[in-house]
């Protein structure tokens, strides 16, 4: 290895370590039998005992759960229909159209939440879980749109014209050769989809009532009260899902370029 | 069998047109080329038989009924795209299938037509073969099948044999004019390949710019063009502007030229291979001084680069023909007056 590798990898190694040591210590600590994290390390699963008992961080888990899943199904059938229909007509004010589907991905969260708790109210369905969900579906749908977009502009258009020429209507075209070449990537639409509902703090705190919550927002308020390792445990659980949920989307969106 | 007439097709994109007011018929059973260099709107015409394209104007029937208000699904053609466009998450056996398949043919006759058309194009034992284990030619020869198993009315095919390489592309041609005479269907190709026009076709039409200049039998345009586009497209050919003064007919260096009976148009084309070099001057019939600059080799016929009044001449010969001629000098180029086409420019 020359110079340049050595350094190189030191690069990345640091890189990594930012990125994963407080990771790393919040796991191991979910693993420590003491309350105050003190070393060295007694090795237990005593916090994830007390929180399988804890019913209010699980009916918040499994709610995120299923919230997540509805979000996902909605936000990826209306993203990867609007993503064909973009790809396959000409219409007026299309570029409009494309171009306002990007700023939700850049707005912070923040505004965009503060903004839908305004509107809800407005409109007179204030907070609850539908607003949360109809929240999540809108910050999750310009992903799905983007990433099917992306598998679709690998896609030839021949394939659709042959399908037709041999006698295929609009809806057996698509079944038949366009939904199969873009599986990989409303898979991983629905993955990202996933991942901004079930990680979502923001919106879901302004858009959640009390005794209603999602997973993140019990962790919010329970850090507030004061820490206590079950949080860790919680997190722990929470970072392995996600990882997992994106790794499992890296993996399909690297299979959109190929083929 | 069907018989495909185009009437006045127009179609404009932007100012541009791609096609300029297009009439022509394609009789049944015929394999019909369509010849022309890149924006010629040979392909514009393909897809509005196809009907991916709606013209303008005009009408397009099949044995004389409109096919205008038909959906490209509801036309029953048959169509091999440029790059194939198999379905590449489907079999060879299933991609053949698929047009059977949206037409509710039963599976055992799917499968014993499939299995025909398979071995027609002699691919019997790739049914279970994804496209991207294919070699060009099989990939070609499958979405042949593909378009005729569902016995279209007409056969289009856009540039079929493009993506292959030179040698495959002239068994390609064999085997497909082989498999158009076996099915008997229609068929209307386009390609920019004059040779391949010209293998294939029993008639061929050649287009410029979106309009229909010249069409019939290979062997009659090729020997008899009408316009200096024709003749260079079709083939090579040498033109001469003719001059006409008080006392006939002559080239611009002063070349008396008969004028034929039937004369119509102003340039003279004269194919390479009627083109005769000598060093001596031949004893009649028309004759210029030129100046020979190049022979080239090239295997059984060899080529000569002359230049006339500075203007480039071809002429082509077995070898041994050229192999008397200097390398380079003066030279006399002769005719034979009956060879020589009168075109308009």
């Amino acid at each position: 290895m020359t110079r340049y590798g050595l350094l190189g990898r030191l690069y990345v190694g640091l890189i990594l370590l930012f990125l994963y040591a407080p990771i790393l210590v919040m796991a191991v600590m979910s693993f420590n039998a003491s309350e105050f994290y003190q070393l060295p390390v007694h090795l237990s699963t005593v916090w994830y005992e007390r929180l399988s008992q804890n019913t209010e961080i699980l009916a918040a888990a499994w709610r995120s759960i299923w919230i997540a899943f509805v979000v996902t199904g909605i936000a990826t059938i209306l993203g990867t229909s609007a993503s064909i229909a973009l790809w396959r007509y000409d219409f007026p004010g299309k570029p409009i159209l494309q171009m306002l589907l990007f700023p939700p991905i850049a707005i912070p969260w923040l505004i965009t939440g503060t903004a839908m708790l305004i509107f809800f109210f407005g409109i007179g369905l204030g907070r609850g879980t539908p607003s949360v969900i109809l929240g999540h579906v809108a910050l999750a749908l310009p992903y799905v749109i983007v990433v099917v977009s992306a598998r679709l502009a690998t896609f030839d258009r021949a394939l659709e014209e042959a399908a037709r020429s041999l006698g295929a209507r609009p809806w057996a075209v698509t079944r038949a050769v366009t939904l199969p070449w873009i599986a990989p990537g409303i898979v991983a639409g629905a993955l990202f989809a996933f991942a901004v509902s079930f990680d979502q703090f923001v919106v879901s705190y302004f858009l959640s009532e009390p005794g209603d919550i999602t997973l993140p927002v019990l962790i919010y308020s329970a850090i507030r009260k004061g820490f206590t390792p079950e949080i860790n445990a919680v997190s722990t659980v929470i970072i392995a899902v996600s990882m997992g949920v994106m790794l499992i989307a890296a993996r399909f969106s690297k299979f959109g370029g190929e083929r | 069998m069907t018989e495909v007439r185009i009437e006045g097709l127009v179609k404009t994109y932007g100012s541009a047109f791609a096609l300029d007011n297009v009439s022509l018929t394609f009789p049944h059973g015929s394999f019909f080329g369509l010849l022309g260099p890149s924006g010629s709107g040979k392909t514009t015409l393909l897809r509005a038989i196809a009907g991916f394209v709606v013209p303008d104007q005009g009408r397009v029937f099949f044995d004389g009924e409109p096919v205008e208000a038909l959906a490209v699904e509801d036309r029953e053609i048959g169509m091999v795209f440029q790059n194939y466009a198999l379905f590449p998450n489907m079999t060879v056996a299933q991609n053949v299938a698929f047009g059977l398949a949206v037409r509710k043919v039963s599976a055992a006759d799917q499968k014993r037509r499939v299995a025909e058309v398979l071995d027609l194009v002699q691919l019997g034992d790739f049914g279970r073969r994804k496209p991207h284990e294919l070699s060009g030619g099989q990939r070609q020869r499958v979405a042949m099948a593909r378009a005729i198993v569902t016995r279209p009315r007409v056969l289009l095919l856009d540039e079929p044999l493009s993506a292959l390489d030179r040698s495959l592309r002239v068994d390609m041609q064999i085997e497909l004019k082989r498999i158009q005479r076996e099915v008997g269907i229609t068929t209307i190709f386009v390609t920019h390949d004059q040779e391949e026009a010209l293998t294939l076709s029993d008639q061929i039409g050649i287009l410029k710019v979106g309009k229909l200049i010249r069409h019939g039998a290979p062997l009659e345009v090729y020997e008899n063009p009408r316009d200096a586009f024709t003749a260079r497209f079709l083939g090579e050919a040498n033109l001469f502007e003719v001059l006409s003064s008080s006392n006939g007919y002559h080239l611009a260096d002063g070349t008396k030229i008969e004028a034929l009976p039937s004369t119509h148009g102003d340039m003279l084309a004269i194919r390479p291979e009627h083109l005769v070099v000598s060093v001596t001057e031949p004893a009649q019939g028309p004759r210029l001084r030129a100046t020979l600059i190049q022979r080239i080799f090239a295997g059984a016929i060899g080529s000569c680069v002359i230049d006339w009044q500075g203007h480039p001449l071809k002429a082509t010969g077995r070898y041994q023909e050229f192999s008397t001629l200097p390398d380079q000098g003066p030279v006399w180029l002769s005719w034979s007056p009956d060879q020589a086409r009168w075109v308009s420019q």
